[in-house]
């Protein structure tokens, strides 16, 4: 009930403190964007009309709405930063943000958000800018159906898409990044949600985040990344429903998961990565319902990862479905799929009477010797591999699914 | 030459040892096609068998028929033909014989359901490898007059290049673990044919990602134009060279 008067008090309150409107336009008393913000009483509207607007760290420090429309290219001449909102209550809405800056020793944004609450970013296109949105230190931010593309200035001198520092309860949705350095990159970003954005063609990451505990990632894409996805230190992330596709490359991972603790992984799919998921000192996951499918390796899980489960997933078309580097593993795998699996169903329960042993001797002889990958798919090979499966002597012995089931799961 | 090519293809036509290898490599390829969906994973499956069912049956095969069509050979030697057309002739012959039925059991399924690059890379090395066992064939058939012997010496030949072979090269990759292998293990697993063939397979099919910076050295190597003739360079000196040496006996011989 307190909460049903809050929100109507302020919605009338949004009513009477609503401000004047100022169009600009090329033709317009205001026609320039710089001018107009610095000008515009708190909770004014700036509509923007169709065209070109100099924008040279346009500062806006009071709480307003600017709403572009048919996207108004505001361009800040690679001078400096394009946009910088100091204020709370503020949204951007269909601007064509382009031309920041770039360098090594500042981070130039397209639209930068500092210290301030309830600010909007909706439907902006970003171009040719080092940085796309970099929120940092703001609390309460929804950036929303934004569509960045990274500056053309090769590898070493991109900045990140959409940009997270220090920040809490920041929701990003629909967002398209592509040409960055990491599509999306999160430190200390807690409580954020972050859902349907599509990364690809970044130039290392589609997602990178460290220290960001407590988000949640649904029905993302992260797609032809150079080094896919790496997220680090971090706990209680829940992943869900996200696709990790076609990262190939000599260090290439659909998801790389680094000091990750209590975090759950949930009806995602990696599909044609060179590794699908490496887990690093990774503890007390949950990974259920997600398909590996046609990796070179499915899942590389290090020795240092513990109690982690890992149930109902389908293992198909992978190259080695599983590898470890080292005798020790303390996780648990029930009721998995694995399309390698040749045991039997003798009581017709759909669920095979003999484990499974997900890593085989080659590759754990790969682990220690890379070169010896000459040898893939050779005869010898999978005769020492038949061999080992049968007693097994350099293999984790503990490393197995206890009821691999016979037939893939249907999602 | 050619005439004796003919001769022995018909020959080798009326066997019906040939027409069951065309049968069930082309049972194997069409079944591995139909069954799986992704071509690219039926392509897997089918090198794995053209590693070790085509070399095993183009050696015994040619060496068996060699001893078996030997009255033949005495009846040729004895008319005005040099030695090295009529091995040559039943060289050609053989090998025409064998790569047709290469061609039906495993070419035609391939270019019907995988016409792409992987698929002539694999038919490429099938082709190179039959020729090359069906060379060794004939060398060990002209190394000793006892067939027993000769069979015993062409299964051997086989069964090192297919398994003994990985094996030393593996022993090798374990006493040597401290250095820097790459190159040594290119240069090795180049010198047998059956590696050459996989090895240009995989490369082709993406599997070279995987290793890290070892794979990227080897698709470094073989992916390049200067590996395709460097690799289609052995293959031609694995065919040659046995077939020389053996001309060399032939002529010698004391049939």
């Amino acid at each position: 009930m307190r909460l049903f008067v809050f929100l109507f008090a302020s919605v009338i309150l949004t009513g009477i403190i609503q401000g004047k409107t100022t169009v600009v336009c090329p033709d317009c008393p205001v026609n320039n964007f710089m001018r107009a913000a610095f000008i515009a009483a708190p909770h004014d509207t700036i509509i923007v009309k169709s065209g070109t607007y100099p924008s040279i760290n346009s500062i806006i420090t009071k709480p307003m709405t600017i709403i572009g429309e048919n996207y108004p290219v505001i361009d800040g001449r690679g001078r400096d930063e394009v946009i910088l909102v100091y204020s709370d209550s503020v949204t951007i809405s269909g601007l064509h943000v382009r031309n920041s800056n770039r360098g090594s020793m500042k981070d130039y944004a397209g639209i930068r958000v500092f210290q301030s609450k309830q600010v909007s970013i909706l439907n902006c296109k970003l171009e040719n800018v080092f940085f796309g949105i970099y929120l940092s230190d703001s609390k309460q931010v929804l950036v929303k159906g934004n569509h960045s593309k990274g500056a053309n200035y090769g590898k070493s001198d991109t900045g990140n898409g959409i940009h997270l520092w220090k920040c809490d309860s920041v929701t990003v949705l629909d967002n398209y990044m592509e040409g960055h350095r990491d599509g999306i990159y999160f430190e200390f970003a807690k409580h954020c949600h972050i859902e349907k954005n599509l990364a690809e063609k970044n130039y290392r990451y589609g997602l990178h985040f460290m220290f960001s505990d407590d988000d949640t990632y649904v029905n993302n894409t992260f797609r032809n990344n150079g080094t896919g996805v790496a997220v680090m230190y971090t706990k209680r992330v829940n992943m869900f429903n996200n696709v990790f596709e076609n990262n190939w490359g000599d260090a290439a991972y659909g998801l790389l998961l680094k000091d990750i603790g209590n975090s759950v992984i949930e009806g995602n799919v990696f599909r044609n990565n060179t590794i699908g998921v490496t887990m690093e000192g990774s503890s007390r996951m949950r990974f259920e319902n997600n398909d590996f499918t046609r990796n070179g390796y499915g899942l590389r899980i290090w020795a240092n990862c513990t109690q982690d489960t890992f149930v109902h997933n389908n293992f198909s078309g992978n190259t080695f479905d599983a590898s470890t580097n080292g005798q020790l593993q303390q996780n648990i795998f029930n009721y998995n799929y694995w399309d390698k699996y040749t045991g039997y169903d003798l009581d017709r329960d759909k669920i095979g009477d003999i484990p499974y042993k997900p890593v085989s001797l080659y590759s754990m002889l790969i682990e220690q010797m890379p070169y010896a990958v000459m040898l893939l798919r050779s005869f010898m090979v999978d005769l020492l591999d038949k061999a080992e499966k049968n007693i097994p002597s350099i293999t984790p012995e503990a490393f197995e699914d206890k009821f691999p089931l016979m037939n893939m799961i249907k999602r | 030459m050619f005439k004796i090519a003919k001769y022995v293809v018909y020959d080798i036509l009326r066997s019906k040892v040939l027409i069951a290898y065309t049968v069930f490599l082309l049972g194997i390829s069409l079944s591995l096609f139909s069954l799986e969906e992704d071509a690219s994973k039926s392509i897997v499956s089918l090198m794995s068998v053209v590693m070790i069912i085509v070399p095993l049956v183009s050696i015994v095969f040619s060496t068996t028929y060699f001893y078996n069509a030997y009255e033949f050979i005495e009846l040729l030697v004895a008319q005005p033909l040099s030695r090295t057309t009529i091995l040559l002739g039943k060289f050609t012959g053989v090998a025409f014989s064998m790569l047709t039925a290469f061609f039906i059991g495993v070419g035609v399924p391939v270019l019907i359901y995988s016409p792409n690059a992987t698929g002539f890379v694999l038919l490429q090395s099938g082709i190179g490898l039959s020729l090359v066992f069906i060379s060794l064939a004939f060398f060990s058939s002209v190394a000793t007059r006892d067939k027993a012997k000769g069979i015993g010496l062409s299964l051997m030949l086989w069964f090192f290049f297919s398994v003994i072979y990985d094996a030393i090269i593996l022993g090798v990759l374990f006493a040597f673990s401290d250095y820097p292998l790459e190159k040594a293990v290119i240069a090795l697993a180049s010198l047998n044919p059956i590696d050459l063939g996989r090895i240009m397979i995989l490369m082709k099919l993406d599997i070279s990602a995987l290793m890290g910076f070892t794979g990227a050295v080897y698709k470094k190597f073989f992916g390049t134009g200067f590996g395709f003739f460097y690799t289609t360079g052995i293959m031609l000196l694995w065919i040659v060279v046995p077939q020389l040496v053996s001309l060399r006996i032939f002529r010698k011989k004391n049939l």
